[in-house]
């Protein structure tokens, strides 16, 4: 409590003007929303809509906003450690002596650079993912596992497995997009480690992968901890515009929410605030992680 | 081997960067078991011709022999050649992210094939050597700048090299350190190692030098055994460089 009293003692005058200014602002949408909208608010009848009791097995169940949360957190994890994989090869083709490779890998990433996220997911999703889940007969398979009895931990892993092959699809997506940035924080890894190193593992005959296996990866990858976290948490961002290649992620949930109830600024509102809690408490995470680390830089 | 051949053999070295040429007609015999002292002023080309004779760079043109292995770039037998030839540098560039048991063990277990428990048993014999066993589990960053550089030369030890290249070994250390070193490298000397020493530590050249070389400009100017080196040199430049480095 005293804490906060002289907290506010700081505020300067101009502080109280900007915090007058913002209520004011904050008033005016309220008026808005409930004069001329004509909004009735039914928050009542969010909760049901996270956690429903189900009648007929006598538990509660995850309905529709809590299975995307679900599936979203789902995707952002399998996605995180694909782009993971694809970026540390395309850091390392970045860096490569070969021109060629070189560079392929400028240019996959120049072109995810310089298109909308929203265009890059519908090309991927029509030019790659469907091919390739087709290729490898992945609807067939997962149906056949849908329709077995003891297919627990598979639904624990890839939740219902009906939807097996959008969530591959949007995985494969969102790693595709993402690795090309995860790419680029590997190249700027492996460039910061000291030329001397390099040399170090040269003059005892090293091969040149045990050199990037041993010696320069893993002092690279160390340094980038910091800005992959970031980028994982934008991975987490980035995973609603799968919704629009109907992945049943928080934010597709959403909007069939929305259509069935029509309780838009509720629906979105609580959205809003999953996302946040889980980026904002990831972030708040990896910063407490990120501090005894430093010690050994 | 014939003992009498060089073990490293340069006939008219030349190295350019850009249009700076860093090495002259570089012509230096190498005997193996001898230690030669290469010195001279800043930029005169002395790392330059050392780097090359791991191949850390590559020279541009002349002929250059290492323990029978012909050195030129894109050689398909350079990782061969570096088996046989240890470095220590100037900054240490010890692995910051491994131990020290595991600097020491990283080259011998990769490169040499040799088990983990014979590499390990190694290093400590090493590190006995240079006088830190009991560092072993430390990383680098615990470690002074005297400390690190023992532990540098011990990972180039571990390795059984015939030849030893030290590139300015003191030139980052704090002075009190210095000696330490200085007596590991005395040490290493009278087991009869071939060692090629680019150093300002002329105490040290007239200890264990066979061979002291003067460069200058890129080039050999003088090399001479120790006792004339220091005595009498011949050439101005060269007399100019030690009355300056000798002088405190």
């Amino acid at each position: 409590m005293i804490d906060v009293l002289a907290k506010l003692k700081r505020l300067h005058w101009f502080d109280y003007v900007l915090l007058v200014g913002l209520v004011a602002v904050v008033v005016l949408i309220w008026y808005r929303i409930e004069g001329s909208l004509n909004y009735t608010w039914r928050w009542h009848i969010i909760p049901n809509y996270i956690l429903r009791f189900d009648e007929d097995e006598g538990r509660w169940v995850a309905n529709l906003l809590l299975q995307g949360v679900i599936t979203t957190i789902r995707i952002s994890i399998y996605a995180s450690i694909l782009a993971l994989v694809l970026g540390v090869i395309l850091g390392i083709a970045r860096c490569s002596k070969n021109l060629t490779v070189r560079m392929l890998a400028r240019t996959y990433l120049e072109v995810l650079r310089n298109i909308p996220p929203v265009v890059v997911i519908f090309i991927f999703f029509f030019f790659l993912s469907e091919q390739l889940v087709t290729a490898f007969g992945i609807e067939d398979w997962a149906r056949a596992i849908a329709r077995q009895d003891e297919k627990e931990v598979w639904e624990f892993f890839f939740g219902d497995m009906r939807r097996f092959p959008s969530l591959v699809s949007g995985v494969i997506v969102l790693a595709l997009f993402e690795s090309a940035f995860v790419g680029e924080i590997v190249r700027a890894g492996i460039q910061s480690v000291h030329k001397g190193q390099h040399e170090a593992a040269q003059s005892i005959g090293m091969s040149k992968t045990d050199q990037l296996r041993f010696i320069v990866l893993p002092q690279a990858l160390r340094k980038v901890v910091p800005p992959m976290a970031n980028q994982f948490i934008s991975l987490i961002k980035d995973s609603s515009i799968i919704s629009l290649i109907s992945v049943q992620e928080l934010t597709f949930k959403t909007v069939e929410l929305v259509a069935s109830t029509r309780a838009i600024f509720e629906a979105w509102i609580v959205t809003a605030v999953f996302y946040f809690v889980i980026c904002f408490g990831l972030s708040l995470l990896f910063r407490r992680l990120e501090r005894p680390k430093a010690r050994n830089a | 081997m014939n003992d009498d051949a060089p073990i490293i053999q340069a006939s008219g070295l030349n190295k350019f960067y850009g249009r700076f040429q860093a090495l002259k007609n570089i012509n230096l015999n190498v005997k193996q078991g001898e230690r030669v002292v290469v010195c001279g002023p800043s930029g005169s080309g002395k790392s330059t011709l050392i780097r090359c004779i791991n191949a850390l760079e590559n020279h541009d043109a002349g002929r250059l022999v290492v323990d029978g292995i012909e050195v030129y770039e894109g050689s398909k037998q350079i990782r061969n050649l570096r088996q046989e030839v240890g470095m220590v540098f100037q900054q240490f560039n010890l692995f910051p992210h491994l131990t020290v048991l595991e600097n020491l063990t990283i080259g011998p277990v990769r490169v040499r094939k040799l088990n983990k428990q014979d590499a390990e048993r190694n290093a400590r014999k090493y590190l006995e050597r240079v006088h830190i066993p009991e560092q072993a589990d430390k990383y680098p960053s615990q470690l002074s700048g005297g400390q690190q550089q023992r532990v540098a030369i011990a990972r180039s030890l571990c390795m059984e090299t015939r030849i030893m290249l030290f590139d300015e070994p003191t030139s980052a250390l704090d002075p009190e350190m210095i000696n330490e070193v200085l007596d590991v490298m005395v040490n290493l000397a009278d087991t009869g190692m071939t060692m090629v020493c680019v150093t300002h530590e002329m105490g040290f050249a007239r200890k264990v030098a066979d061979t002291m070389v003067f460069m200058d400009q890129g080039e050999i100017v003088e090399s001479a055994p120790p006792e004339k080196f220091f005595t009498e040199p011949e050439t101005e430049r060269c007399k100019a460089f030690l009355k300056q480095i000798l002088v405190h």
